[in-house]
């Protein structure tokens, strides 16, 4: 979720404070029950617009009469309504998997893939990204946020050399190290002779000369041997690939491919607040079930957005808060929320029909019949909206 | 037919496995013979057909319970197996089972305590009526142990041969032996196991006594010639019985124990197929033709079977479907019924003192002429149909209490739907409007809700037959009630195509009409007269004329060119619209004003006013900007994107120099020149390059053809008021078509190094990867015509993709959320009465009735506060 803007502004007076104090006592003199979200508006609005006392309680009033109109109504089937608003736009969408979004030298799967991924639940997401944000001390500083850069991104042998020799004669590989690259990119030469050494038992190090002899000398293990030198690793985060520096908006960000909140999180300079990915599960493991549940948020409607499609908040939010109920991150569908069901006739008409009615057979499940389906299916009056509310006629004497 | 209140209510439904003693109890007859019919066409006494099994022929009596045809449902009959076999839905279980319990004395392999641990946490869920899944899962990873804790006996490694086989180590377990096994198994040790045994037990998953459904359940058909045509399911009991006398023929003469083993086999292959006709690892049964049988687990799965299509969906009656036409003349509520259609649905209306004469009207009408009747119910629930013959003598008896099925006509309330139903918009209430010739006729404003159009497209009816529905639905499901979108908050229903550039016409800057003109558009409208003046009328006006007294709004059009800096009330777009108690200062009105999905104006006066009177608005300006689009005249043709000979010339130059420049960039990355974009390889780098130059070069061209067109130019008032096409639909036509594309870049492939024999290997410049440098007006050249194709083919399948993709999402999300419920205290439950939510969306507000989601532009409002209090 964006951050909030308006504890950023509390810092720049009391004169706000005091504002919201009063709104928060005309609120009460009107007896009017706002949720939070509303004081922090209308305080804004009556900064913005120099309110005076009179005007901000005719406001107050307004809204409140405004409020009591747009409140659900009880019983309302808001399931139902938010899952045919998240769905039907999926028609309209691009299927077209990769998309340049923001930056454009990466991919990033959007569209109906990107949704259903997200519904899903997916353990493995096919374009797990990250943005870190620097604390406010090394935003705009960019030999900083490059070295970063470089110790977060996958750096590997092919980045760092100047000459690559393969000698068949003495059969081994000749490399020659780019110090001016290795400078260029702000890695370390000692550590990367360590990783060298560490990687390789038989190399021979001659200032930024390495030789390296294969186990066995035939030519196939040779081959072998100089692929493996080229791929080395010798520096990144484990799980992300390519990273990408941009400068958005006076600061300097970096975007990655592939993720690793958990370990990012923990290094030095980065704003812990900001810094995100778009992989669920992790965000999960990393910050808790809150923070998973404002991750689907924030995706699904990112998702939606992108496609020019406008979907209110309130659906995402049901559907997030659904998936996200019992303290874990569980999938629409049979693995899941419909696979959990109480109800033993709901699951059945889902989908594996066979299944769930043999094993209700000897657990002896009993079915309540408290959901839509399975009333539906018996032909009795659903209990929502009309049909969860009765109608007593007052008996004349 | 009516509903006469609720009698009873089922309260649950428990469920549970058949004992052998169930199934005999249960049983009518034995089945013995594995045939059906003799010779004479009677039912076999102990055949498949016994009479005791129920009766299908009306007229005939059941012989078990003595009901009439269709009143009875039947009678369970059985089939005792000469030798026990295995339900193939509980192999796994059963071999899951067997594996966590001792080959020797039955019991659980896990200790007391563990047993004693597992017991309290399953009794616990159990009260909870929490999944029992997980725990039996981990209870049958723990129960996996070599030796018996209880008597010490090792245990050998038991494995699931699919689909039924049990083998230990090498040995494979008879059903017999299996059912011994199960039989061990002390109940409280059954339970931990997964098999609750207040409702079953383990030994039941073996079969020895097959339950055989009553003909009702596997009715026999009747062909033309006379041959009679069993169920799949009789097929497969002849089967099972056929097998089953021959191994107790077989026992019984002691044969050899190998093939007593054979037929054994072949009853299991029968029963399992009787049950589950694609498990895994057994060919299925086939019908003569080669056709897979449809047997017991077949009848219930899938989209097709009982679940899906029987249970939680319904044929009905009193329903229609035909083709749909546009009608601008009725209103958004209503919906055009052809008489042919209004004649054979009818409503059903109780006859009171009030109505009689009225319904006594109907009766004489007969059902041949048009507000008649069809039938009449009596007090004693007999239905009469009304004959032209037998009306006078229906007429005649007609008295308060009974019930005439009356034709449709004007004012009913109707439902009306079109597939695919992606959200509660797809079916709305409408007004009956009784109407010549044979197609639904609606309103072009409910077009964007149900997503229709008139190519052909099929909608449905159905006529409410309580009242009780009729009452919820005309004050839910109209379509007035729906015309802002849950959604998103804002307008789903509104004006379209020529309604916007109609009323753009009627209200642009220099738009002026004479008065007789005026009161001709007015009338047409069904709008109030004003007195005459004499003077012509601009038609802001007349539009203004629409809007209600006190209306102020201020909004941008959409034919707002987003100018660095707007000149606001001066604009010279007339873009600006400024509406000050009710009457239109500036601006014109276009897709911004009252079109589906962005009307402000539409949007304002239902949020302010309520939807009667944003009904009334729609159709009265819908009806409006019709007149006016007739009084001017609207036409466009491929006229409209002509440009003179030296703008082609421009854009030809501007084609050329891109195709130079991309040929620049090929020669660059050819001689390695070029510099490669961060973290992108070098092909990639060209690739990006080249779509970048060409893209704006057609961008370019575009911009030349459009400084040709003014705003008389009709396609372009199309595109640019938001009625239909845009402006790159218009570019396309006149200047250049541009790049096509398959899988999200430039065409790359199809012959080896090329992608048309027509070009040398290796080349990959503008034309080669795609690049349409013709206008559609100009003809696309045979090498352009093709890959043109190719990228609208790629669109083709995307959709088909598309669609069953989102439909299955769709169904699981609903599936998912269905049972949510709003609490009177503004939380969000679940059925099980798990709180989702605290407090709905975090505020309580419904999305549509919220402003765009929010409760109230607070702005707005102060604006509106400030106006009021400075008069």
């Amino acid at each position: 979720m964006p951050i909030n803007l308006w504890h950023e502004n509390r810092v720049l007076g009391d004169f706000v404070q005091e504002l919201e104090k009063k709104v928060v006592k005309i609120i009460k003199k009107k007896k009017a029950n706002f949720p939070e979200s509303f004081i922090q508006d209308i305080t804004e609005a009556a900064k913005r617009h120099e309110l005076t006392d009179k005007e901000l309680t005719e406001l107050v009033g307004q809204i409140k009469k405004a409020y009591e109109r747009a409140k659900v109504e009880d019983g309302e089937a808001v399931g139902t309504v938010a899952a045919q608003s998240v769905g039907e736009p999926g028609t309209q969408m691009t299927m077209r998997t990769f998309h340049y979004a923001g930056v454009a030298e990466l991919n990033v799967t959007l569209g109906l893939p990107r949704l259903i991924e997200i519904v899903d639940a997916r353990k493995k997401i096919s374009t797990p990204t990250m943005a870190i944000f620097f604390e406010e001390e090394f935003r705009s500083d960019e030999e900083f946020v490059r070295k970063m850069a470089n110790k977060i991104g996958k750096s590997t042998m092919k980045d760092i050399i100047k000459d690559f020799n393969i000698n068949y004669a003495e059969m081994n590989v000749i490399v020659e190290l780019n110090l001016e690259k290795i400078e260029d990119k702000r890695l370390d030469y000692d550590d990367i002779i360590a990783r060298i050494e560490k990687a390789f038992k038989r190399v021979h190090i001659d200032n930024n000369i390495l030789s390296f002899e294969p186990t066995t000398s035939n030519i196939r293990e040779l081959r072998l041997l100089a692929d493996k030198i080229r791929d080395l690793q010798i520096s990144g985060v484990k799980n992300i690939g390519k990273v990408v520096i941009r400068k958005e908006e006076e600061e300097w960000v970096i975007h990655t491919e592939g993720s690793n909140l958990g370990t990012v999180l923990k290094m030095e300079g980065i704003d812990k607040v900001r810094t995100t990915t778009n992989d669920i599960h992790e965000i999960e493991k990393v910050l808790g079930i809150e923070a998973a549940r404002n991750a689907i948020i924030h995706e699904a409607q990112r998702t939606m957005e992108e496609q020019g499609l406008t979907v209110d908040v309130r659906h995402i939010m049901l559907v997030a808060d659904m998936m996200t109920a019992d303290g874990k991150v569980k999938s629409i569908g049979r693995h899941g929320i419909s696979g959990e069901k109480a109800s033993v006739l709901a699951r059945a008409s889902f989908e594996e029909t066979g299944k769930h009615l043999l094993r209700a057979s000897i657990r002896g499940e009993i079915d309540h019949l408290t959901g839509i389906i399975e009333n539906i299916i018996i032909g009795q009056p659903i209990p929502l909206g009309t049909g969860s509310v009765g109608v007593v006629m007052k008996q004349k004497k | 037919m009516f509903l006469r209140g609720i009698l009873k209510k089922i309260s649950q439904i428990n469920f549970g496995l058949m004992s052998p003693e169930d199934i005999r109890k249960m049983s009518v007859t034995k089945i013995m013979t594995p045939d059906t019919y003799d010779e004479d066409g009677y039912p076999i006494e102990n055949g498949l057909m016994d009479p005791r099994l129920g009766v299908i022929d009306p007229g005939l009596k059941c012989r078990s319970c003595g009901s009439k045809g269709g009143e009875c449902q039947g009678h369970f009959g059985s089939i005792n197996l000469a030798r026990p076999v295995i339900h193939v839905g509980f192999a796994d279980t059963i071999h899951k089972i067997l594996r966590s319990t001792c080959k020797s004395c039955g019991r659980v392999l896990l200790t007391e305590t563990e047993i004693f641990e597992y017991k309290t946490k399953i009794e616990h869920l159990i009260k909870n009526e929490e999944s029992l899944t997980s725990i039996i899962k981990e209870i049958y990873a723990e129960a996996r142990r070599d030796k018996c804790p209880h008597c010490e006996e090792e245990q050998e490694d038991i494995k699931i041969d699919k689909p039924v086989s049990i083998v230990e180590g090498n040995y494979k377990l008879t059903p017999s032996e299996v059912r011994e096994r199960l039989e061990m198994i002390p109940p409280e040790d059954a339970l931990i196991l997964g098999v609750n045994p207040e409702v079953a037990k383990p030994e039941w998953m073996v079969l020895t006594v097959l339950p055989v459904p009553p003909v009702t359940v596997r009715p026999s058909i009747t062909l033309e010639t006379g041959e009679r045509s069993e169920d799949d399911l009789t097929h497969k009991l002849v089967d099972i019985l056929r097998i089953n006398q021959r191994l107790k023929e077989n026992m019984e003469a002691g044969a050899p124990q190998l093939i007593v083993e054979d037929l054994w086999e072949l009853l299991q292959y029968h029963v399992t197929t009787y049950f589950d006709n694609e498990a895994s690892g057994v060919p299925p049964a086939r019908h003569r033709s080669g056709r897979p049988l449809k047997t017991l687990a077949q009848r219930l799965k899938g989209k097709e079977g009982r679940f899906r299509s029987n249970l939680s969906g319904k044929r009905v009656n009193f329903s229609a479907r035909t083709v749909i036409s546009p009608d601008p003349n009725i209103s958004i509520n209503e919906v055009g019924v052809p008489e042919l259609i209004a004649k054979e649905v009818t409503v059903p209306v109780y006859v009171t003192e009030w109505n009689i004469e009225e319904l006594k009207e109907y009766i004489k009408n007969g059902p041949d002429i048009h507000p008649g009747a069809n039938y009449v119910i009596r007090p004693d629930d007999r239905k009469i149909r009304i004959y032209e013959e037998t009306k006078e003598v229906v007429m005649e008896k007609l008295e308060p209490g009974y019930v005439v099925e009356r034709h449709l006509k004007n004012g009913d309330i109707v439902l009306f739907n079109r597939q695919p139903s992606l959200h509660r918009m797809s079916m709305m209430a409408h007004e009956v409007r009784v109407l010549p010739y044979k197609t639904f006729r609606l309103n072009l404003c409910v077009c964007p809700p149900y997503n229709a159009d008139f190519d052909g497209d099929e909608m449905n009816m159905h006529v409410f037959q309580t009242e009780e529905s009729r009452a919820e639905a005309k004050s839910l499901m109209r379509v007035q009630e729906h015309i802002l979108s849950p959604r998103f908050g804002g307008p789903i229903i509104g004006g379209i195509h020529d309604h916007i550039s109609g009323a753009y016409l009627l209200t642009k800057e220099d738009s002026v009409f004479k008065e007789d003109e005026v009161f001709q558009m007015l009338l047409r409208s069904k709008l109030p007269l004003p007195k005459k003046t004499g003077n012509p009328w601009t038609g802001k006006q007349i539009f203004s004329l629409l809007l209600p007294d006190d209306l102020n709004l201020v909004y941008k059009a959409e034919i707002c060119r987003k100018c660095d800096e707007c000149l606001r009330n001066e604009c010279e777009n007339d873009a600006y619209v400024v509406i000050e108690d009710g009457i239109l200062k500036s601006g014109a009105i276009d897709d911004k004003a009252y079109g589906a999905f962005s009307g402000k104006i539409l949007d304002h006066i239902v949020k302010e006013y309520g939807t009667d009177r944003a009904r009334e608005f729609l159709d009265a300006s819908t009806k409006l900007a019709i007149s006016g689009i007739m009084i001017k005249g609207f036409t466009t043709s491929t006229n409209d994107e002509e440009i003179p000979r030296e703008a082609k010339e421009r854009i030809e130059e501007l084609l050329d120099k891109a195709e130079n420049r991309v040929e620049q960039l090929i020669e660059a990355y050819k001689n390695e020149e070029l510099e490669p974009l961060p973290g992108r390889s070098l092909e990639d780098t060209l690739e990006m390059k080249i779509m970048q130059v060409l893209g704006e070069a057609r961008d370019k061209s575009g911009e030349i053809a459009e400084s040709y067109f003014g705003m008389d130019n009709h396609a372009v008032i199309m595109a640019l008021t938001g009625a239909r096409g845009s402006m790159l639909n218009l570019t396309q036509i006149t200047a250049c078509v541009g790049q096509q594309s398959v899988r999200g870049g430039r065409i790359k492939r199809g012959y080896s190094e090329r992608t048309l024999p027509h070009f040398k290997k290796g080349e990959l410049g503008a034309r080669e990867g795609g690049f349409v440098h013709s206008s559609y007006k100009e003809g696309l050249d045979p090498l352009e015509f093709f890959f043109h194709a190719m990228g609208g083919r790629e669109g083709l399948v995307d959709t088909a993709i598309r669609t069953a993709q989102s439909g299955y999402m769709q169904r699981r999300l609903v599936n998912a959320l269905q049972d949510l419920n709003v609490k009177p205290d503004g939380t969000v439950m679940d059925n099980r009465g798990v709180i989702i939510q605290t407090m709905y969306g975090e505020d309580k507000v419904d999305p549509a009735k919220s402003d765009y989601g929010k409760v109230v532009d607070i702005d707005k409002l102060i604006e509106g506060m400030r106006i009021k209090s400075n008069k």
